[in-house]
């Protein structure tokens, strides 16, 4: 119990703490690094409640996949970040305002709230218990059984993120020298060889 | 204190929540760190599903939060690439120089 409320604050203070880091950092790939290590404790933390295979993807997708690719545009455009600082004390009394007004009513929300009495006879699938399957073969049966075709439906997001991406980032350079298979294929020795003549001594 | 339940993370969820709000408000002109504060805001939602999830032991919320992950992915794919083709186009990433097609 006590290691389990340790584990809880490590994770949750370093977790809070690169997430002020991240909005706050002057170098925007400082900025990346420090949102990696916020969603590594969200996912210690995810694993501390017992949801182990979103844990593992949070790490694969959003550590692995998005993240990378932030790291990638901030390195691959060459921004005057000093620039784009300016203004950044103009709205710091704003922003901060609207950001302790949000959490204080969030924080009265949690304060004065309980579950209703029949909350859990509502439960739509309940999680059988860790000693009879695995976080990851429960989220796996009910995925495949009663939400086939919402997963087919994130699969399809996906997809038009990917197809959206290739076609907004994707120009023709004029100039550029391209192979096309087509015309290779299609040459013949007609249109490439020529048989001539030479006459001795002469030259063509 | 010491037994962690659902209000601690539900606490740190709406902690998550707020500083994303914050940083929006902070780095208006940047806007890479816009999505990042977007990208913490959408991770406290997901700490709050979990946690209800877990609380109830209701796994429908663990699958709702593998949807938003999906969608968070797609929307950081799709506003990278918007980025990168505005930066190619204008040569900066000022976002208050959006607005010039308003007329």
């Amino acid at each position: 119990m006590i290691f389990q409320a340790l584990a809880f604050y490590l994770f949750a203070l370093v977790a809070v703490g690169s997430a002020v880091m991240v909005i706050s950092s002057r170098n925007p790939v400082h900025a990346v690094l420090f949102l990696i290590l916020t969603f590594f404790n969200a996912a210690a933390l995810f694993i501390l409640m017992g949801a182990e295979f979103l844990g593992m993807i949070l790490v694969i997708v959003y550590v692995g996949a998005v993240a990378v690719m932030f790291l990638f545009v901030v390195m691959m455009l060459d921004i005057n970040f000093a620039e784009l600082r300016q203004g950044f004390l103009r709205y710091l009394p704003i922003g901060a305002v609207v950001g302790l007004v949000l959490l204080a009513e969030l924080l009265v929300v949690l304060g004065g709230w309980t579950f209703a009495p029949d909350a859990s006879a509502s439960v739509q699938s309940p999680a059988p218990g860790l000693e009879q399957v695995t976080n990851t073969r429960a989220l796996g049966l009910l995925i495949y059984t009663h939400y086939l075709f919402l997963f087919q439906g994130a699969g399809i997001i996906l997809l038009i993120a990917m197809i959206g991406a290739i076609v907004l980032t994707l120009r023709r350079r004029e100039g550029a020298r391209r192979q096309d298979i087509a015309a290779q294929v299609a040459r013949r020795p007609a249109d490439s060889v020529e048989v001539r003549k030479v006459p001795s001594g002469r030259g063509v | 204190m010491l037994t962690i339940g659902l209000p601690h993370y539900l606490s740190l969820a709406a902690i998550l929540f707020a500083i994303g709000i914050f940083g929006i408000f902070l780095n208006r002109k940047n806007i890479i760190v816009v999505l990042m504060a977007i990208e913490l805001m959408l991770l406290a939602v997901n700490i709050n599903l979990i946690a209800f999830s877990v609380q109830l032991g209701d796994l429908v919320g663990q699958i709702f939060a593998m949807f938003i992950l999906t969608v968070a992915a797609a929307e950081a794919a799709i506003g990278l690439a918007i980025l990168v083709i505005y930066f190619r186009n204008r040569g900066s990433i000022a976002v208050e120089d959006v607005n010039l097609m308003k007329g």
